[in-house]
């Protein structure tokens, strides 16, 4: 887990200034609440998450006796803790053909996640195809392509412009025919408040359960870990359009600190499955909920 | 959960009582409300203090306009100070620069800066202008081939050397073949990367130093939230930007971004990018009061400033 650690280093050490410093060691007053609200606000856990710990903190401090700032640590944690689920294991075994469907905003990192998938199960053992089916952004099919390249597996694409949902077919009929045991679908960015593209990623979702009729195992959301109240709406559009499983949240690398994945797991009920953490094909970590919030608040 | 703010502020001010003068209480009471609002809005919280103390000073003992009843004039000051901490819509300022003038675009991966530098070449050519594009982005896969493909696609010139050679020796031989192209405005796409990545923030220097540029510009994806102020603050002080592209505007979020990333740099807001489609369309000058009410997630405040 070193590369999660390298990755949310600069987070850490951001937050951890702060809290540790502002909970010290003193008597536990408003001013406490006061930092720990800011510092949640900051690490853009939104008003709705930040009211309902506080909340629950200052219940428990109360009903426990707990007096001192340095006390608290232990609670925050555990409170936190207590809002995300680990996630299970992918559903992508036990059949012939198992398919995930990649979805997401524009540029929220989804084509660079799938090579970081695709590079992941191929080492697994795997026998990896993706399908090209983001045929709207420019040159979206070569950036599929190199990546496919590098990582070694087969990418099925179709020209730019053409119907995503013939290309998502072709592939599942190729990946079939090649004996491909994990097919991942790519697709263009779109924004969740469109209302045709999201009709257009219901139809291709319609493709892939017609082809496969538990299809598509997987749903996974790809959000952008710099974004902030906005990613609740995201999770409940595209849950609502393809019914996502799963979320991966990328570029926690940087500074920022990917708080709105609570809201949007308890909105989604989706478990966070993988964290990105850099552009290259090896930087994307299973989301472990501890090393998560002990990243954002060690103290 | 997104109750309007004016409504929230309506319920306040009927709790109250609402006199002719807006009272300290009043006050007191309404400023939770705008703090509540800017946040969900993802505006960044030492902006909204600092935004907040300015409204509370300004309200405090206001009189109230005949017209108006008092949670209207509160939110007639809050919107005349979020137009001001916004500002006018800026533009392009090639004077002082020599032709061709340069534009650099940075940003954080996909905020959108490839796209909106298509966008803002066919701006500049009905503005009368000859742009040029240069494919400075040598890191991402096929970056180089989706800055070909817009340029061939609007009919813009553009030089790429594939992604052999170093961003900055591109940046240069770009601006010298589009001086041979007799372009008027060369406009650099730049990888993306993290205001804190050393190294990369260097090679953005560095291509400033070698290109001189007239504007670079930080284009940002309207969906930021509270890291808006980091991003803003690390671009700045390492290149010293001179304006901010707002993207992905056709999307639903509230777009605090916009405000803390003025009010940290005071550098203006240009440009929108309102669509994926690479047109006039969906790249427009800035709109302050658009964005203003939306922030404050109001559509009714025309109206309402119209009143008094
Ligand atoms: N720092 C960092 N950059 C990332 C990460 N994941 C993706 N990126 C970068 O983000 C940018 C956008 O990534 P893409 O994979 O093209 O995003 P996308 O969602 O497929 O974009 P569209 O197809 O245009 O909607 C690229 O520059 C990637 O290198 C990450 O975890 N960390
Ligand atoms: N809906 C919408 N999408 C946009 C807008 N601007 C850019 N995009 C999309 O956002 C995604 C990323 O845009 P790019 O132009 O590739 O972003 P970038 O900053 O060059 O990305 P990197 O080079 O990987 O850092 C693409 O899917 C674009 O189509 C906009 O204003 N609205
Ligand atoms: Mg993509
Ligand atoms: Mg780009």
């Amino acid at each position: 887990m070193g590369i999660f650690k390298r990755g949310l280093s600069r987070t850490r050490q951001s937050l951890v200034g702060r809290i540790s410093q502002m909970l010290g060691n003193t008597e536990i007053d408003e001013d406490t609440w006061d930092d720990l609200e800011a510092s949640f606000i900051q690490a853009d856990l939104g008003l709705e998450t930040t009211e309902t710990v506080l909340d629950y903190l200052k219940e428990t401090t109360a009903r426990e006796g707990i007096t001192r700032t340095n006390q608290l640590d232990k609670v925050l944690k555990e409170s936190l803790y207590a809002l995300l689920d680990p996630p299970p294991p992918l559903n992508i075994t036990g059949r012939d053909l198992s398919i995930i469907l990649i979805v997401g905003v524009n540029g929220s990192g989804k084509t660079t996640s799938i090579a970081k998938l695709a590079n992941r199960f191929k080492k697994e053992g795997r026998n990896v195809m993706l399908a090209a089916g983001d045929t709207f952004r420019a040159a979206a099919i070569e950036q599929l392509q190199t990546w496919g390249e590098r990582a070694g597996v087969p990418v099925i694409a179709n020209k730019p412009g053409s119907d995503p949902g013939a290309v998502v077919y072709d592939a599942i009929q190729a990946a079939q025919a090649r004996n491909a045991d994990l097919l991942i679908i790519d697709t263009a960015g779109r924004l969740h408040n469109n209302y045709n593209l999201m009709r257009e990623l219901e139809k291709i979702r319609n493709v892939i359960s017609k082809a496969v009729p538990d299809a598509p195992h997987e749903v996974l959301l790809v959000l952008d870990g710099t974004t902030g109240q906005n990613a609740l709406k995201q999770g409940q559009k595209f849950a609502e359009a393809t019914n996502v499983t799963g979320l991966i949240i990328t570029k926690l690398d940087g500074t920022a600190r990917g708080g709105m994945i609570f809201s949007v797991f308890t909105e989604v009920g989706a478990p966070v499955q993988f964290i990105g953490l850099g552009e290259g094909i090896d930087d994307l970590v299973r989301f472990d909920v501890k090393q998560f919030v002990d990243g954002l608040f060690e103290f | 959960m997104f109750e309007s703010l004016s409504q929230r502020l309506q319920n306040t001010f009927d709790r109250l009582g609402g006199g002719r003068v807006v009272t300290e209480q009043d006050v007191k009471d309404a400023m939770r409300d705008v703090r509540m609002a800017l946040l969900e809005a993802d505006v960044a919280l030492p902006i909204v203090k600092d935004f907040v103390g300015r409204v509370r000073d300004r309200a405090i003992g206001a009189e109230v306009h005949k017209t108006l009843r008092p949670h209207e004039q509160v939110v007639k000051i809050i919107h005349e100070e979020m137009r001001d901490t916004l500002g006018e819509a800026g533009r392009l300022n090639f004077s002082g620069s020599t032709k061709p003038h340069v534009i650099m675009m940075v940003g954080l991966q996909g905020s959108g800066k490839t796209t909106s530098a298509a966008k803002l070449a066919m701006y500049l050519r009905k503005e009368g202008r000859q742009p040029f594009l240069v494919a400075a982005d040598t890191y991402r896969p096929a970056a180089v081939d989706q800055l070909v493909t817009l340029a061939k696609q609007v009919n813009i010139p553009y030089y790429e050397e594939g992604v052999s050679a170093k961003p900055t020796d591109i940046a240069k031989r770009g601006l010298e073949a589009a001086k041979n192209a007799d372009a008027s405005v060369v406009i650099i796409d730049t990888a993306g990367r993290l205001q804190i990545d050393d190294q990369l923030m260097t090679e953005l220097e560095e291509i400033k130093r070698r290109t001189n540029p007239a504007e670079i510009l930080l284009v940002a994806d309207a969906m930021t939230g509270q890291e808006a102020v980091n991003i803003a603050t690390g671009f700045n002080e390492r290149v010293g930007i001179t304006g901010l592209v707002l993207t992905k505007v056709d999307g639903d979020a509230r777009g605090g971004a916009a405000l803390s990333m003025r009010a940290v740099t005071g550098v203006p807001i240009k440009f929108m990018g309102t669509g994926e489609k690479i047109s006039l369309e969906t790249f427009e000058q800035f709109h302050p009061e658009r964005i203003a009410d939306r922030i404050l997630g109001m559509g009714d405040m025309m109206t309402l400033i119209e009143k008094a």
